[in-house]
């Protein structure tokens, strides 16, 4: 009953540099990850004023997934971090430690949820299908072949779009990838922990 | 097949779950009225007396270890086992001694450190669903063979952090919230853990159906045809075999915010759920966040157990445009089938349905 699943196209950013399927395809060091996320959202003419809204983690989240999504498909997003949204965290707490001046905003609160990154790719790519934001000490290299097989086996979902998508200052690394019933090597964790 | 073994909860109206529900029969609610917000005064339903922390644990992850100890205690880890944790802020109390005092990772393994779970713990942080997200995902994987076993528990606090937040959005109620009711004018938020096993092995209930389906329509307001919920319902329904309106009971999410609620009736009434007994909970517990969705389901499934329907504590008058069924008054009911129901920023929604099989 357990299918074999493959990993198909996958995207990987860290140190100012985005790789496609292996090959860099964006580079852009030197500056901050907004400096870097902003160039990326040029480069790629992704035409979505929303992105300059979001938060560091969504703006990660979503440039690596922009490469990859079919709009209107029943691909579900099972993503993973170490951080959760403690990045935003930290900006909305800054905004509510002086008790003289407490400006607890409505637009960095509703980032401080890792989920929301998901919420970003469904609206812009319509993705009427499952979210599930998980959170691991390390990359997950386990975890997301053993889920991934329950989730399609339950059937749950045509595809499934995967990421670890982890950032925290100016830390930040995400790989994002498909996993179906065909594409390159099998999804296990072995390959996982040779792609990262 | 899946199978509910076990359930408990902590909560501010008992320390277990017989004394919860005993507080829901009495009509008791757990919120108050208090005064230490910046922002003003505000309702919540907290812990009155102070959560005794165990020796280097967190109040949070004491509260996680209450919920989940009489049900280690009546079933032993046996077999492949895996904790699930719950929650959407966890240890966020703790994040001015920095991000690492709040990793839910740590939080999470300090849990199934103290039980003595050999597998890393899975954490689910989904917003306002996290807790009945967990249960479809518990289901799964032990549909899938993986695990024997998983024991599913989750908890938020009432914390400053998402008081002032909610204040921000100006969405917290003036009163104790009133879910679907005419005068309703927010959430009031809550505080609590709870705590379920899902196993292989036989129990008095099976989970039935599930299913979850962003919106894909905006990050904090809920879809106005209520999509996502709608298709969460549909795929549970499909699963479980059920047309929908032969569902006996529906614990349902309920914020008491304006647009949530009408959400919800406006998915419901697509379904021809009307005439199906409601209620939401969160006028016993206020929204307690990522633990909602698995305290009002463990709430839910002894509701089932003891044959009885709870008041949906704070509604009057109808006020939403779809004609829904909300229980006003707690009665007797043979309750074979029932739905949690839960939804969230981010777009997200989830639906379970359990059978009662025994």
């Amino acid at each position: 009953m357990n299918e074999t699943l493959y990993i198909g196209d996958y995207c990987l950013l860290r140190n100012g540099e985005m790789i496609l399927n292996g090959e860099s395809v964006f580079s852009d060091s030197g500056g901050s990850f907004t400096d870097f996320a902003k160039a990326a959202y040029h480069h790629f003419a992704l035409s979505y004023p929303k992105f300059f809204k979001m938060d560091k983690l969504s703006k990660l989240a979503f440039l690596a997934a922009s490469q990859l999504v079919n709009e209107g498909s029943n691909t579900a997003l099972v993503f993973a971090n170490r951080s959760a949204s403690l990045d935003t965290d930290r900006v909305y707490q800054e905004s509510i430690l002086d008790k003289a001046a407490y400006y607890p905003s409505p637009s960095v609160f509703v980032y401080t949820l890792p989920n929301i990154c998901l919420g970003e790719i469904s609206i812009k790519y319509k993705l009427y299908a499952e979210n599930s934001f998980f959170v691991f000490e390390r990359f997950p290299a386990a975890f997301f072949p053993s889920y991934v097989q329950a989730l399609l086996h339950a059937g749950k979902a045509d595809e499934v779009l995967c990421g670890w998508v982890e950032l925290l200052g100016e830390e930040y690394e995400a790989l994002v990838y498909r996993v179906g019933k065909t594409g390159g090597p099998e999804h296990t964790e072995e390959n996982l922990n040779r792609m990262i | 097949m899946s199978f509910i073994l076990d359930f408990n909860c902590f909560t501010p109206l008992g320390a277990d779950l017989a004394a919860t529900v005993d507080g829901l029969q009495a009509g008791r609610s757990g919120i108050g009225r208090f005064d230490d917000l910046v922002t003003g005064p505000y309702y919540a339903a907290r812990f009155m007396q102070q959560v005794s922390s165990e020796a280097g644990l967190s109040r949070l992850e004491t509260m996680l270890i209450h919920a989940l100890e009489p049900v280690m205690r009546r079933h032993p880890l046996q077999g492949r086992c895996l904790l699930l944790v719950s929650t959407t802020k966890g240890n966020i109390a703790a994040l001015n001694q920095g991000a690492e005092a709040a990793m839910l990772s740590t939080m999470a393994q300090r849990v199934a450190d103290y039980f003595g779970f050999s597998e890393t713990p899975w954490v689910i942080s989904n917003a306002c669903v996290s807790g009945i997200l967990a249960v479809a995902v518990a289901k799964r994987m032990v549909d899938a063979g993986t695990y024997d076993q998983v024991y599913v528990v989750a908890g938020d606090e009432v914390t400053e952090f998402v008081l002032s937040g909610f204040a921000g959005f100006q969405a917290l109620a003036s009163g104790p919230c009133r879910p679907y009711d005419k005068l309703r004018d927010g959430v009031t938020l809550g505080e609590a853990s709870a705590a379920m096993l899902i196993s292989k092995e036989a129990g008095a209930f099976r989970v039935a159906g599930e299913g979850a389906v962003n919106d894909a329509n905006h990050i904090s307001g809920p879809s106005r045809t209520g999509e996502g919920l709608y298709r969460s319902m549909r795929i549970a329904l499909d699963e479980a075999g059920l047309a929908g309106p032969e569902l006996d009971y529906i614990s349902a999410h309920g914020t008491a915010t304006e647009y949530n609620d009408e959400m919800e009736a406006i998915a419901f009434d697509r379904l021809g759920l009307n005439m199906v007994p409601l209620n939401s909970l969160k006028g016993y517990f206020g929204h307690t966040l990522g633990a909602s969705g698995l305290l009002e389901a463990v709430v839910a499934l002894e509701s089932a157990r003891r044959g009885r329907l709870y008041a949906s504590l704070g509604f009057e008058t109808s006020g939403v445009s779809k004609e829904i069924h909300v229980l006003r008054e707690t009665r007797d009911a043979a309750i074979r089938y029932l739905m949690k129901t839960a939804s969230g920023f981010g777009g997200c929604n989830t639906a379970v349905i359990f059978e009662q099989v025994k």
